[in-house]
């Protein structure tokens, strides 16, 4: 064929090395820089609760019941005289602790499930592949409440409920970066030097999956919380008198209450939105820093 | 077509075995005795120990447990599902007549937030760095973030508490009814089952319609002297359409756990409701047969999305 | 930053007696990435004159195929048009109205892209965007002439059983097939200007030859002027009657094409000469360019060819050449361009 031959690759534009152009790109990202503010905020509040707090969040005290906010109680009382602003704080706590463990079980799970797909293939990766597709299918609140209902409900049955249900996401990604390293060389290297799976995993397949599978990770805290607090809201997550965002909203199910006792669930309510939009809007910001421009249009 | 339907029915049959093997087992694990969960509670009544046990004989419950699966399974097929413990009534038309409401609430919401989500998404996709799109972003998050109790209540608060013009329980005013009344019930357990289920649909036809208009066959078109609605409407959108019916196929499951926290807040007489409240009187019956509908209908929309994006994407050959 | 609203151009086709069709000047086109703007085509410009063929050749990103979009004003962001003239038959387009730009696209401009694969509709039939193209031009147009005029351009291009191929999808079409649509698409409207571009890269070798037989064909048919961009030196010298050689976004040597090919005025150009597999020698013979393009936007102040060329010298490294008349019609932007033909009669 008679064509020009020398039409190699056009050399990229010099650069800084990927993470600090990540860095760069979420910088730019006004939105992400803000929820990322806020998140910072919202965790360190929670962590600094008994300085701030100025209550206990379990005790009750009948000669202060049902007291709008004051000096005393900046967010009032509840119906059993316990303070609404401690009890938000501690009521963080949980709920992101609890979105928090979730979240890194079920990338833990889809990291390992993806993994292994992606290096063995065949028979493996049909069966977990399609597992994933029927797993996400299922509407997670769903599953929280059959299983809560037949084993009764705890913090422990959320965290494996939500972990179940949420490593699919994960498990694409680490499937994707695992089939695109194993066409490498140092891979095969490493194979033919006689490299287990194992170490495979932990020394080829996180690495490179790290960027990525952060990004999943915060968007699964997102949604984490969010299952955390509605499977609390419906009774079925963190048990009271714990307070949990969820339950603190559980107990405003009654039209006098919500009508005469707004400050009982704007506070918690407000929290989760806040802090769930933070959490979205820094995994957002992840997701284009950490795909190059022109990929990001995508789902 | 055919071969390709029969295919994927089949391997949605094997699934459901495998789902229904979980439930089977979760059903072991209930506290409980199974006598009771099987046996009309009007028969029960009378019997005592010895009652139960020829009941234990005849339900095969002292057969190997394989062969009592098999028995729970048929059962359920053809519609036995027990009798609930609260109600004494057959789980089947307990869940039956909740079904209904379940299903208005979100084919009503399903169909505001298509219409919303693809009229936003395509402005979004169109408008791109915009404040349309800035805007559709924050709201597209602020829908996966905003718990739907918490709007709930605060819709209950501000139009019915505040301002007293929306109802906030129930599907009907007691005594009351006809068509307007219904509706005034719908809007708010509606739009924010709408909103909730917007969300996601609106980042989907905005990327879809983003990645579509980089196209080559879209410079194409405006190769031709198509008009940008045209380019648009007639060729973007149509190939970003399409992948939208798996994701919408795929989402109505994901709403029913919207409705199930919707329907307690606004006492919405659905399925949710009673799966929630079952849960709190232990009617461990209705819960399974909860799971094992939620179970069909997740198969059967993943099932319809299959086969829907085969008929209408012509590059899927149906082999 | 609009222009004052100008009359369409003129629809009875009288070509113009001497003028070009179409004259691309001093066009920068720049490209924003995550690093800042990226400059495309940094002053090209090239002439076609009506009815001929004009053969545009420069590796890939060479800027050769952002300068022929720029003709359709299909440069979209990220990219931009700087600055620069684009005139078709006496109207400049970047400041014509968008409405009357899109009579002209499809309409007296069509155009072939690459990869028929991805530049067709996968979900809209042939026969679909065939009759597309004819009645977004034709307003009056009924569907069933669109469909008779569909099917017939369908054969012509050489599409056996047109009929049913018309209703089929552009996946159900190989590749050659596929090409011969785009292009029974592009002459649906009796174009004057056809630009292709890389109209044969994506095909097999031996459909290849196929197509360029019908784009001779059809340049047969319509008269139309052609500029076929290519980076294929082989289709130039089979098909073109003149010839622009493009580097780093600039036009480094034009005119026609037995005569740049004989005698190259430009050190790149003759590079791209050498580097063809000759008929009677191997292919392990070829003599390819060493080094690379420059990276858009690695702006340097001498020749953008000088770090590659054998002949460079100081001067290369500082100052810029610009294009100068080398003989009768022709121009090449080499310092050195007397040096080549001084070489050449040695």
């Amino acid at each position: 064929m008679t064509t020009i031959t020398t039409s190699p690759a056009i050399k990229k534009a010099p650069s800084a090395s990927p993470r600090a152009r990540a860095l760069r790109r979420f910088r730019r990202n006004r939105l992400a820089v803000a929820g990322a503010a806020v998140l910072g905020a919202v965790v360190l509040v929670t962590l600094l609760a008994p300085l701030i707090a100025g209550h206990p969040p379990n005790t009750v005290d009948l000669y202060a019941i049902r007291q709008g906010p004051s000096g005393a109680h900046w967010f009032g009382t509840d119906s059993s005289g316990r303070d609404v602003f401690a009890r938000t704080l501690y009521a963080g706590r949980v709920s992101l602790l609890v979105g928090l463990t979730a979240a890194l079980a079920a990338i833990t799970v889809g990291t390992l499930l993806g993994a292994v797909s992606g290096l063995f293939g065949g028979w493996a990766d049909h069966v977990i592949m399609r597992a994933a597709d029927i797993v996400m299918s299922f509407p997670t609140v769903v599953v929280i409440l059959v299983l809560a209902g037949i084993v009764g409900p705890s913090m422990t049955v959320l965290i494996a409920a939500i972990g179940l249900t949420q490593w699919p996401v994960a498990g694409r990604v680490v499937r994707g970066v695992t089939l695109s390293l194993r066409d490498r060389e140092y891979i095969h290297a490493a194979e033919a030097a006689g490299a287990n799976a194992w170490w495979l995993i932990r020394k080829h397949i996180v690495p490179a999956a790290l960027p990525p599978v952060t990004v999943t990770g915060t968007l699964a805290v997102a949604q984490a919380i969010m299952l955390e607090t509605t499977a609390s809201f419906l009774g079925l997550g963190v048990r009271p008198p714990q307070a949990s965002w969820g339950n603190m909203l559980n107990e405003a199910q009654n039209l006098t209450l919500i009508q005469t006792m707004p400050w009982l669930w704007i506070p918690p309510g407000v929290a989760i939105a806040v802090t769930v939009l933070a959490v979205n809007f820094v995994g957002d910001g992840l997701r284009d820093a950490v795909t190059p421009a022109g990929q990001g249009g995508g789902r | 077509m055919a071969a390709y339907v029969i295919r994927r029915v089949l391997a949605n049959v094997l699934v459901f075995l495998l789902i229904s093997v979980g439930i089977f087992v979760l059903v072991r694990l209930a506290p409980g005795d199974p006598v009771r969960m099987m046996v009309d509670p009007e028969q029960m009544r009378g019997g005592g120990a010895a009652f139960i046990e020829a009941k234990r004989h005849e339900l095969g419950l002292d057969r190997p447990i394989f062969v009592q699966y098999g028995h729970w399974l048929s059962g359920a097929l053809h519609g036995d599902l027990g009798y609930s413990y609260v109600g004494h009534r057959p789980v089947g038309a307990v869940l039956g007549e909740r079904v209904g409401p379940t299903l208005q609430l979100m084919g009503a919401a399903l169909a505001v937030a298509l219409v919303v989500s693809v009229a936003l998404g395509v402005a979004a996709a169109v408008r791109r760095n915009t404040a349309v799109d800035y805007g559709a972003t924050v709201l597209g998050l602020a829908a996966v973030s905003v718990p739907p109790f918490f709007l709930g209540i605060v819709g209950i608060y501000v139009f019915s508490l505040q301002l007293g013009v929306l109802p906030s329980a129930g599907m009907t005013t007691p005594g009351g009814g006809g068509l307007v009344d219904q509706l005034r019930h719908l809007v708010l357990p509606g739009l924010i089952l709408a909103f909730v289920t917007a969300g996601p649909f609106t980042r989907y036809v905005r990327g879809g319609l983003v990645d579509e208009l980089g196209a080559e066959y879209v410079r194409t078109a405006e190769a031709k002297g198509a008009s940008p609605a045209r380019v648009v409407l007639r060729h973007a959108l149509r190939n970003s359409l399409i992948p939208l019916i798996t994701v919408v196929m795929y989402q109505i499951p994901q709403m029913l756990a919207g409705a199930v926290v919707i329907e307690q807040v606004f006492a919405w007489p659905g399925m949710g409701q009673l799966a929630v409240s079952s849960i709190g009187q232990h009617d461990y019956p209705v819960i399974v047969g909860f799971a094992l509908y939620v179970a069909v209908l997740v198969l059967v929309c993943n099932l319809v999305a299959d086969v829907l994006y085969a008929a209408v994407d012509p590059r899927v050959s149906l082999r | 930053m609009k222009a004052p609203h100008r009359k369409a151009a003129p629809p009875p086709r009288e070509r113009p007696g001497n003028g070009p069709l179409l004259e691309i000047e001093d066009l920068v086109v720049d490209f924003a990435t995550d690093d800042g703007a990226v400059r495309a085509v940094d002053g090209a410009g090239y002439a076609v004159m009506p009815g001929e063929t004009l053969g545009v050749v420069g590796e890939s990103g060479s800027g050769k195929s952002v300068t022929a979009l720029s003709a359709l004003g299909l440069i979209k962001p990220p990219g931009r048009v700087v600055s620069g003239r684009v005139v078709f038959d006496g109207t400049d387009l970047r400041t014509l109205p968008p409405r009357e730009l899109r009579r002209l696209r499809g309409g007296r401009i069509a155009m072939i892209f690459q990869d028929p694969m991805t530049a067709l509709n996968p979900v809209m039939s042939i026969g679909a965007q065939l009759r597309e193209a004819l009645r977004l031009h034709r307003p009056g147009m009924s569907r069933a002439a669109a469909r008779k005029r569909a099917a017939e351009l369908l054969t012509l291009v050489g599409v056996p059983g047109a009929e049913r191929r018309l209703r089929q999808y552009p996946h159900e079409f190989s590749g050659g097939m596929r090409q011969r649509a785009m292009i029974a698409m592009a002459i649906a409207n009796d174009p004057d200007l056809l630009i292709a571009d890389e109209p044969t890269t994506a095909l097999d070798v031996t459909v290849q030859a196929q197509v360029l037989d019908l784009l001779r064909l059809t340049r047969r048919e319509t008269g139309a002027a052609t500029v076929l961009i290519t980076h294929d030196l082989g289709v130039v010298a089979e098909l073109a009657d003149r010839v622009v050689v493009m580097y780093a976004g600039r036009v480094v040597e034009h005119g026609p094409v037995a005569e740049i090919f004989g005698a190259p005025r430009h050190p790149y150009t003759r590079g791209l000469l050498e580097s063809l597999p000759r008929l009677d020698g191997d292919a392990d013979e070829l003599t390819p360019i060493p080094g690379t393009p420059p990276a858009p936007g690695e702006a340097a102040p001498g020749c953008p060819f000088a770090p590659r060329c054998a002949l460079a010298r100081d001067r290369c490294r500082t100052e810029r050449p610009e294009l100068a008349p080398t003989g009768p019609g022709r121009a090449s932007a080499c310092h050195f361009h007397h040096e080549l033909a001084e070489e050449k009669t040695a």
